[in-house]
């Protein structure tokens, strides 16, 4: 258990998706201007993370991995060249499915998400988050944790980067700087703080 | 008085709109409201007329900080007459010590000239360097963008120097003045309108920038060429010295007798004004009773330091003991490196923190936590305050903007039911 709320505060903080590895950035910069909006893509972020990962994971385990087809009666088979095209085929999809069920049996929450949904689709951090599930060979539940936990990471960022990003309305930044550039200042400023984690070693 | 006002007022007209030096308004005001009382007051009728303004505000910070700066002077010079005590005199080397033999002080660690003026010449030319550079950078924009030259930098130029160790280079200084500054406050606008704490920026982009001068590890008071000759000058701080694998709460406490009270009072390495937790708590009263600082946030900041250091001190006893920093029980965090200066004067920025008045307690409380977390369990870094700090500033806008909606919908329910 222990092990896992470490895997849960690693993803999240330490090896923050938006802050540690820029992972995102485009709708990370783009959907910051409000924090309602800001957080309803992260939790579309959140979900969409903690059900791709695991999904893949299974994909990655019982079919590209080599050796995986065994099953099958295929030991030799080793598809894992198939493996960016298959991840984000599977985020697509999945992020498709997600949608008609929202709309389906949750029409408010599908409401709030609106177009965020489809749009996280070419996210990134979602892609991200299964190509280091693969590269950390991790496990089923592990790769369940790690979706939540840096799927987590990235709604605090965008919903504390859309916070500031209202606060500065009151801000007087030169008129070079207005827009993305103080945006990406801010940004920058954010990941030096969030290295405060970086080098904490959680076994 | 007259004569100053005469003096001031004579050469207005050319500072004004349409004069020859219009452009160079900004130092005639600085200079002006500094010596008197700005005449201008606020147009309209709807507010509340007060005594306290910017100026004042920040004066009185200032003010707050003369302890710790007396501390930083003294302490730094006791530090190094302390370790300069076991060498012979006429090897040294530098014009610290040719001024000290110029003026005919030695180093006697017990006099309290010795180790004033000593200090001094250690936190002056970081506090000078500061200013200067700092100074300009702010001057150059007032003029450039037209606002006002404040005391709000001021405040970052008295701060930023407390923050360092003794030995640092003076580049350094104006590098990282310069960026707390700069990208710090006045990309955003200037005094008011930043996001992060000037003065830490400018800590923290040093401390990432040239971690070798800045970390806990360093304190070497004594001028360079002779670290060559001599060693076992650069004394661990007692937070290193807890951090080390076989250190822990009995290796602090060895350290001297009474070092806790030592530690409480300020006569231990660090960096400049932040040792004395004694001074810092003179500091914090002042601003308390003149209500300049938040007793919410410097309170909650010491709940969830001594909430969370309990939490790992019981987790030590219980047998996790592979860190041995969660041996040290709170009343140790409390005095150890810059847990007071911090929560004093850095967390209680009014521009960087929360402005709820619940959001002052879950901001605080979240910098007593990360603190105690960044300085015990992250072993890269041997002290948190000032990145705890920063990371709620950071989150400090989301919080406040939970509080406020929070109230809004808790009123308009209290509203739908009142119908």
């Amino acid at each position: 258990m222990e092990y896992y709320i470490n895997l849960f505060i690693m993803s999240a903080f330490v090896e923050n998706m938006a802050l540690a590895f820029f992972l995102g950035m485009c709708t990370f910069l783009a959907v910051s201007k409000k924090v309602d909006t800001a957080i309803g893509l992260g939790f579309a972020v959140i979900i969409v993370q903690a059900i791709t990962i695991p999904v893949n994971n299974l994909l990655y385990q019982y079919i590209l991995k080599e050796g995986a087809l065994t099953w099958a009666g295929l030991p030799e088979a080793d598809l894992s060249y198939l493996g960016l095209i298959s991840y984000i085929g599977v985020i697509a999809a999945m992020v498709q499915i997600l949608e008609m069920t929202l709309d389906k049996y949750f029409p408010k929450l599908y409401n709030a998400l609106g177009i965020f949904l489809p749009l996280i689709t070419v996210n990134c951090a979602i892609l991200g988050g299964s190509l280091f599930m693969v590269q950390r060979d991790y496990n089923f539940t592990e790769s369940v944790v790690y979706g939540f936990g840096s799927g987590f990471g990235w709604a605090l960022a965008i919903a504390a980067l859309a916070a500031i990003r209202e606060k500065m309305k009151y801000s007087d930044v030169p008129v070079g700087l207005r827009g993305l550039g103080i945006t990406f200042i801010v940004v920058g400023l954010m990941s030096i703080v969030f290295m405060a984690f970086s080098g904490i070693k959680l076994s | 008085m007259k004569f100053l006002r005469n003096l001031l007022d004579k050469p207005k007209g050319l500072f004004e709109k349409g004069g020859k030096l219009e452009k160079l308004y900004p130092f005639y005001e600085a200079g002006d409201t500094f010596l008197f009382t700005p005449g201008e007051v606020t147009e309209g009728c709807s507010h509340v007329r007060d005594g306290i303004d910017l100026k004042r505000t920040m004066i009185t910070v200032v003010m707050a900080l003369t302890p710790c700066i007396l501390m930083a002077l003294y302490n730094t010079g006791l530090q190094a007459n302390l370790a300069l005590a076991k060498i012979d005199p006429s090897l040294l080397v530098g014009w610290r010590y040719d001024v000290l033999a110029a003026l005919g002080i030695g180093y006697d660690a017990s006099s309290i000239v010795a180790n004033m003026v000593h200090g001094a010449l250690y936190f002056f030319p970081v506090f000078i360097v500061c200013n200067m550079v700092g100074g300009l950078w702010e001057s150059l924009f007032a003029v450039v963008r037209k606002h006002e030259i404040n005391e709000g930098f001021l405040v970052t130029g008295m701060l930023f120097p407390l923050i360092l160790p003794a030995n640092i280079p003076l580049w350094q200084v104006a590098v990282g003045i310069s960026f707390g500054v700069v990208i710090g406050k006045e990309v955003f606008g200037g005094t008011g309108k930043n996001i992060l704490n000037p003065a830490l920026t400018a800590r923290v982009f040093l401390f990432f920038a040239y971690p070798m001068q800045i970390t806990g590890e360093i304190w070497v008071p004594v001028e360079s060429a002779l670290l060559a000759t001599i060693d076992g000058y650069s004394g661990a701080t007692a937070l290193a010295v807890a951090a080390a694998p076989n250190g822990g709460l009995a290796a602090v406490q060895g350290l001297s007798d009474g070092y806790w009270m030592q530690a409480f009072l300020g006569f231990i390495p660090g960096s400049m004004g932040e040792t004395s937790t004694l001074a810092c708590l003179f500091g914090a009263g002042f601003l308390i009773m003149t209500g300049i600082g938040s007793w919410r946030i410097m309170l909650s900041t010491a709940i969830g330091m001594f909430v969370t250091s309990f939490a790992f001190n019981a987790m030590y006893n219980a047998g996790i003991t592979t860190n041995p920093m969660f041996s040290l029980t709170p009343q140790w965090h409390f005095v150890l490196g810059s847990f007071a200066f911090a929560t004093v004067f850095m967390a209680t920025d009014p521009v960087s923190a929360s402005m709820t008045t619940t959001g002052k307690w879950i901001y605080g409380f979240g910098i007593g936590c990360i603190g105690i977390i960044v300085r015990s369990a992250n072993p890269a870094y041997p002290e948190g305050w000032m990145l705890a700090i920063l990371f709620m500033n950071v989150f400090a806008p989301l919080i406040d903007y939970f509080v406020m909606t929070a109230n809004i919908r808790r009123r308009t329910r209290k509203y739908e039911l009142a119908q």
